[in-house]
């Protein structure tokens, strides 16, 4: 029976040798690929099992975390949520990440390597640090009175610091609350399912991520290509644009809302936004002239990111005459979000040079130790420095003695430029009111401020919509805001 | 050579009991234990457990009541049985312990515990109470019937997550087929050790294959029929491939007929085909064994088997340190049949290996104490006992980790489940108690002639 007893003791061991390759096969070999499938919740526990780092506006966080006792520990809770939506985004246990949320993810949820201290050992160990706070360049009391000034009225206003290229606000409304979406759970997915079927579209970050047709403000721009063209020397001369204006090859005629303007020069154009004039700088200027000075503002790119990434403001690089008169008023297929054209108010105050425009000042370790900067980069010279004082004249002008009124501010130098911007179906729909504009105090350097507004309230009269009427106002408010001495900055 | 020669103490010298070796041996277990026990509670809530001074004390005090039941009762037993039981025991409750905290409204130790109490004192009963294992073979159709009276009964009772083998009395739930493996264990002991030479050398020559006489098979085959039957019909797998495999690996023990592997492995490949492909149950465990993806793939999220892989595969080399993993994701079943993903999670691969070694351990010991033995009964039983152990093991783990489809059993000492760990300390008690056996010096019962000594044939 001995030699039976040994094999069978034999084939147990064989069973035993099967269990330990087959155990190292799943536990080694077998172990990224696994780690890795998507239905592992492993990762998702492991992200969320800490609190998530604080977005900070002003040296506050405007976020925080809640134990929620899940599975998924931390929730991501907002503090004025709505008012910093369009900034923040939503971190949700659900759907993912969005904006700052979505860019600054690595260092919030703590698994960037710039957070820790050993890199190469924290690979080794896939140890997690403690989620990192990022810093951002809004300043709380100019987004505060963007909102207010919105008042729940369908638009966005972006203003930017045009020397430095820093986002001051980023307002979008109406609003949603993103600590909304921040679990899980069927009162998640109904919140995730109606504000993405409302009408509102509250999801919607119109400052950088809805473009309009930028109107009668897109005339900076048609300004800044024919006085770099050459096309017009002296802003005072009167130009050879008649009034009414024939769009080139056809027989349909531009008229203008102001009075004034046959022949009238590019100066009084800019204060009283006369199509006609500017029309007919865009044809004198030529399709090419006209998409080069469109691109060096900004226009057609599609690569921009404040660090989340903002749509492509369009300008066509394929049109007839008649298309490009209209184009270079801001109407046919031209199109811009709030930020471009914070943009083009920044290039004319910052003598022709866009600064890049970015939302993130720096990234902290929990702890407050600085481990990345966004320094001020340049972004395109838009015009000649000298274009740049003439227009700024203009758009001083155009709220001393124009269509910007509303947007004076006792004691500071502001330049704007109004714009109510045609759009539907055979400019049916309801106008879109636009303000560009930016804010100098009277013993200041340079300009402390760029600001864009846009007003697309669908419930307003058609001649209630205009953009000195709505949006100046709001306009001046943000650049009020912009002008007071800015708080000491600090970060807890 | 003989085995009386071999393993007979030269004559004049003192066998060596060890009983000191086994009593260092289960403190180390109960160490390990308790400091398992409080390291999670250091990994979950920074602190260290605070009754587990308590646990310890009770731990130790089961493990010196066996060893006292060992030293008086069984003195000559193999000293690292009752160890490896303890510290398997040990840790499995401290796994089901840390499972707990991921489940409030399911509390397993205790209960585990208690059940682990009973074991221990079954054990001890069965050290104390059975002198000599020889007795048992009195009873071997007693313990037939028993078995399938055991293994007939849930029948009546509901199924409980698809499988019919348990009986639930008011609170209490309790799976006969456990222990009537080892009733049908002892069965086959004694009828193979009194039958195996006419089922070796008797009966028709066919081809290569001697068939033995439908007398001496027909009994035998017939309860093995009837009890895997009865397995599958209540939809039991693990256990009927537990007894299919301790039946060819006692029968070819007994008789030494390579012919009756291949024969029972024929049938086993049939039956398992057959099974297989018609039970929708056990077809459903083969197809998550040769996609355990599939529900990904569908978009149901992952089944156990996926979880259960993920579990193993998050543990790595070194695990997750207890307390630290995620296998509690498997579900229902994390505590029972799938308690090895929390031990490969959170121990790794190297704790993993370290269980199975244990597991290696006893069987090796089985098995020897198997060897030394010099009634063919006893041999029997002991091999019988220990592939119980290694078959077991080698079903639920290599399911739970994809080797072979699955098949719910618990993992011995480990698996939260009353009737598995109370019959798993009867098979160990036996296992002393045969080591025992084996190890003692002849009893001078040999010398006077009371019992004829056995001469083994030298095949």
């Amino acid at each position: 029976m001995i030699p039976y007893i040994r094999r069978a003791a034999a084939l147990c061991l064989v069973l035993l040798v099967a269990l330990l390759v087959n155990a190292a096969r799943v536990m080694v070999l077998q172990a990224d690929e696994l780690d890795e499938n998507p239905a592992n919740r492993r990762p998702a526990i492991a992200r969320w099992g800490q609190p998530r780092g604080a977005i900070v506006v002003d040296g506050r966080p405007v976020t925080g975390s809640r134990d929620s006792g899940q599975q998924l520990r931390y929730e991501r809770t907002y503090k004025q949520g709505p008012l910093y939506a369009p900034v923040t985004g939503y971190a949700s246990q659900t759907y993912g990440t969005a904006f700052a949320e979505s860019a600054e993810d690595g260092i919030l949820a703590g698994t960037s390597t710039l957070l820790a201290p050993l890199p190469f050992w924290n690979d080794i160990t896939r140890g997690r640090q403690p989620g990192g706070k990022a810093v951002t360049t809004v300043r709380a009391s100019m987004q505060e009175a963007a909102y207010r000034g919105l008042g729940g009225k369908r638009g966005a206003v972006a203003a930017i610091e045009p020397s430095s290229g820093r986002i001051l606000a980023l307002v979008s409304s109406p609003s949603y609350d993103p600590g909304l979406l921040s679990g899980t759970g069927p009162k998640v997915e109904e919140a995730w399912a109606r504000l993405n079927s409302s009408p509102n579209q509250p999801m919607l970050n119109r400052a950088i991520r809805q473009t309009y047709p930028p109107g009668s403000t897109f005339k900076i721009v048609t300004a800044a290509a024919a006085l770099d063209a050459d096309v017009v020397r002296d802003v005072d001369a009167p130009t050879d644009t008649p009034d009414p204006f024939v769009l080139p090859g056809t027989r349909q005629v531009l008229p203008n809302a102001a009075k004034g303007c046959g022949n009238a020069s590019l100066a009084y154009a800019i204060q009283w936004s006369c199509n006609t004039v500017m029309a007919g700088l865009g044809v004198e200027v030529g399709l090419t002239g006209m998409v080069d000075a469109a691109e060096r503002f900004g226009f057609d790119d599609t690569r921009l990111k404040v660090p989340a990434w903002v749509a492509r403001s369009n300008f066509d690089t394929d049109m007839s005459p008649d298309q490009l008169a209209l184009s270079s008023i801001g109407q046919f297929n031209t199109t811009a979000t709030p930020l471009q054209m914070a943009m083009v108010a920044a290039a004319v105050a910052n003598n022709g040079e866009i600064a890049y425009p970015y939302l993130v000042e720096r990234t902290t370790t929990s702890g407050g130790t600085t481990v990345d900067t966004t320094g001020r980069r340049s972004y395109r010279q838009a015009m000649r420095p000298s274009t740049a004082t003439q227009l700024q004249r203009l758009m001083v002008k155009a709220v001393e003695e124009g269509t910007g009124t509303n947007a004076a501010i006792p004691g500071a130098l502001v330049g704007g430029k109004t714009g109510t911007a045609q759009h539907g179906l055979g400019n049916t729909g309801t106008p879109y009111a636009w303000f560009i504009a930016w804010a100098q105090a009277a013993d200041a350097a340079q300009p402390a401020v760029a600001v864009a507004v846009v007003i697309e309230d669908a419930e307003a009269s058609r001649t209630d919509i205009s953009g000195g009427g709505s949006a100046a106002p709001i306009a001046r408010a943000v650049m009020e805001e912009a002008l007071r001495p800015a708080p000491t900055e600090g970060v807890s | 050579m003989t085995a009386t020669t071999a393993d007979a103490p030269p004559p004049g010298s003192r066998t060596p009991k060890r009983r000191g070796v086994e009593l260092s041996l289960l403190v180390c277990a109960v160490l390990i234990s308790v400091l398992g026990y409080a390291d999670v509670g250091l990994a979950r809530s920074g602190a260290v457990p605070p009754d587990a001074v308590r646990y310890g004390a009770g731990l130790g005090a089961l493990a010196l009541l066996a060893h006292l039941a060992v030293r008086f009762r069984a003195p000559y037993a193999d000293p690292l049985l009752l160890p490896i039981a303890v510290l398997l025991n040990g840790l499995g409750l401290v796994l089901i312990y840390r499972l707990d905290l991921e489940t409030p409204h399911d509390q397993a130790a205790f209960t585990q515990l208690v059940w682990s109490t009973l074991g221990v004192a079954l054990f001890i009963a069965v050290v104390v109470l059975l002198r000599d294992h020889r007795v048992l073979q009195r009873y071997a159709y007693l313990s037939m019937v028993t078995a399938l009276v055991l293994m007939l009964v849930p029948i009546f009772f509901p199924a409980v997550n698809g499988a019919k083998i348990w009986i639930r009395i008011g609170g209490l739930s309790f799976q006969p087929g456990e222990f009537a493996k080892i009733l049908l264990a002892v069965f086959f002991a004694a009828y193979l050790a009194a039958n195996r030479h006419a089922l070796a050398y008797t009966g028709r020559r066919i081809w290569k294959l001697q068939f033995p006489t439908g007398r001496v098979l027909g009994p035998i085959v017939a309860i093995w029929v009837l009890s895997v039957g009865v397995l599958v019909l209540e939809r039991d797998l693990g256990t009927s491939l537990l007894f299919f495999g301790l039946f060819v690996i006692m029968l070819y023990v007994a008789t030494g007929r390579t012919g009756w592997i291949a024969v029972g492995l024929l049938l086993a490949a049939v039956g398992a085909f057959a099974v297989g492909s018609l039970e929708p149950h056990v077809h459903s465990r083969v197809e998550d064994w040769l996609n355990p993806y599939a529900s990904i793939e569908a978009g149901d999220g992952p089944g156990q088997l996926a979880q259960s892989l993920f579990s193993f595969a998050a543990g790595g080399v070194l695990g997750s340190g207890l307390g630290l993993g995620h296998s509690i994701l498997i579900g229902f079943a994390a505590k029972s049949d799938f308690i090895l993903a929390t031990a490969g999670e959170e121990l790794g691969l190297v704790g993993l290996t370290a269980l199975f070694l244990l597991y290696a351990l006893l069987v090796a010991r089985g098995y020897r104490a198997g060897l030394a033995l010099r009634d063919p009964f006893g041999r029997l039983l002991a091999i019988g006992l220990a592939s119980i152990l290694a078959l077991q093991v080698f079903v639920i783990a290599g399911g739970v980790m994809g080797l072979i489809p699955l098949t719910g059993m618990p993992m011995p000492f480990l698996a939260q489940g009353g009737s598995s760990v109370v019959t798993n300390w009867v098979i160990v008690a036996l296992l002393i108690r045969v080591s025992d056996s084996a190890r003692a010096p002849l009893p001078d019962a040999v010398e006077t002639g009371v019992i004829a000594p056995i001469v083994e044939d030298a095949r």
